[in-house]
């Protein structure tokens, strides 16, 4: 009798779906997506004031009104972005998450989940482990968020930073690599948001946690 | 992408055009824009509605923009040296750059131009060309930034500031020199005074060896290369130090005042 309560107790905690992402993944995540707009969509009234190639933004996906505007937005979301990312980054290490979540990434699993996905045959039943592909992104547009905040501090401190924009190879260079990176995130959100809308149980899981 | 280039400015200047398009615009439309945009921006679309009274979200971006400065200023090391490159890598053409066409610089005769020194100095004589002119001059090949993102590399010679704030008894302590300038609509600009007193913030006489020409500042800039090209005055004539903040006039329009590269 006793030992059938414990195991109906047991049974109940274990019942809840498990969580798939935790509270402070789900609370990162939404601030960065947060941030991240702020600073694309001001980014981009900032590049309109001296494009790099043939071509500027429309102002109705700007933000800002004019360049002044626009800096006054980028160098506030600037903060938001940036502490938001050294505690994903901190505690992403610190909870061993990188790890278990993005480990291993081989070139051979990347090659199988690639193929499995473009017939349609990629499993979603379990939503906690990362196909390969999935990892493969995922550490990639963390890399690239790294590339593109220090790009970026290289260029808002170009002699008190002058080490970091030798490492990008020059102030011109590192307004190229910011540009890029932000054309790699944008192209990432795309696919992002589309797959999390193909996949509804992905998007419930990042707003309730399963 | 080339034709998609013609098609969308013919033959016009992008930076001038986006320069002159802000331009046309009276200083409370610029504001305005700022608020604008918050209400056209990602709150909007994230929310469905106007979700930051545009006042206050303008306050939050002011206020954040003074955190920025003190930040900067904390950032700011008076004995890091702006990299220098060989003559070499020097712009050609350097470009013209201002909220007006060329046709509209300050012309400025050098007989009768005297920079005016004014403020929290001992000796607030006036200075005449020549005796500018007769100061030890140094000078720099460094690369002006520009607000807007470009840059170019310049060489630019004239007397360190500091050297001449020492010589007019300037109070080192205050907080700011204060420019104002020819330029029409009168632009003016604060320095803070640790930026004035770094090695290489230099009162310039001469672009590439040669006087100073007119599409550069004559008779006299102020090339600051640990600051952004805007906080660089040209066609001086005034300078006072003072403790007060007087502003300016790009920082009077929302660029962040401290600005340092």
């Amino acid at each position: 009798m006793t030992s059938l309560a414990v195991s109906d107790h047991q049974a109940e905690t274990a019942a809840p779906a498990k969580v798939i992402q935790p509270v402070w993944v789900r609370l990162v995540h939404w601030i960065n997506a947060f941030a991240m707009i702020l600073m694309i969509m001001s980014g981009w009234q900032i590049y309109n004031a001296s494009p790099l190639f043939g071509f500027t933004f429309s102002h109705s996906i700007t933000l800002g009104g004019w360049l002044g505007g626009a800096l006054l937005w980028h160098f506030a979301a600037m903060w938001l972005l940036m502490v938001n990312g050294l505690i994903y980054l901190a505690l992403g290490f610190a909870t061993g998450r990188f790890r278990k979540k993005l480990l291993p990434i081989t070139p051979g699993g990347v090659i199988a989940d690639t193929k499995a996905a473009l017939t349609f045959k990629l499993s979603h039943d379990d939503l906690s482990k990362y196909n390969s592909v999935q990892k493969l992104l995922y550490a990639g547009i963390i890399t690239v968020g790294v590339v593109i905040v220090l790009s970026g501090l290289s260029m808002w401190k170009p002699v008190q930073l002058h080490w970091l924009v030798s490492l990008f190879g020059g102030y011109d260079i590192a307004r190229y690599v910011h540009f890029t990176c932000m054309a790699l995130i944008v192209a990432f959100l795309v696919i992002h948001v589309a797959l999390a809308l193909l996949v509804p149980k992905s998007l419930r899981a990042m707003i309730i946690g399963r | 992408m080339r034709r998609l280039r013609k098609l969308l400015i013919p033959g016009v200047d992008k930076k001038l055009l986006v320069r002159d398009a802000v331009k046309t615009m009276p200083e409370l439309t610029r504001r305005r824009f700022i608020t604008a945009g918050t209400s056209l921006g990602a709150l909007t679309l994230l929310t469905g509605c106007d979700v930051v009274d545009s006042s206050s979200a303008e306050e939050l971006l002011k206020k954040v923009s003074k955190f920025n400065d003190a930040v900067q200023a904390w950032m700011f090391n008076p004995d890091a040296l702006a990299p220098t490159f060989p003559e070499s890598m020097i712009t050609k053409p350097f470009p013209f750059n201002a909220y007006y066409d060329l046709d509209d610089a300050p012309e400025i005769a050098g007989a009768d131009w005297k920079l005016e020194v004014r403020g929290l100095v001992e000796n607030k004589k006036s200075w005449t060309l020549d005796e500018l002119y007769k100061l030890p001059q140094e000078k720099q090949v460094t690369r002006h930034i520009c607000v807007e993102g470009w840059s170019a590399i310049g060489s630019w010679t004239g007397t360190p500031l500091r050297d001449f704030l020492k010589l007019v008894g300037a109070d080192t302590r205050a907080k700011y020199v204060w420019f104002q300038c020819a330029d029409k609509d009168g632009y003016n600009s604060p320095l803070d005074m640790r930026t004035a007193l770094h090695p290489q913030t230099q009162m310039t006489f001469k672009f590439a060896d040669q006087i100073l020409p007119r599409a550069y500042g004559f008779p006299m800039k102020i090339r600051v290369p640990t600051k952004l090209g805007f906080k660089n005055p040209k066609y001086v004539l005034s300078m006072e130090v003072t403790n007060d903040y007087k502003g300016g006039y790009w920082e009077d329009q929302g660029y962040n005042s401290f600005s340092g590269n």
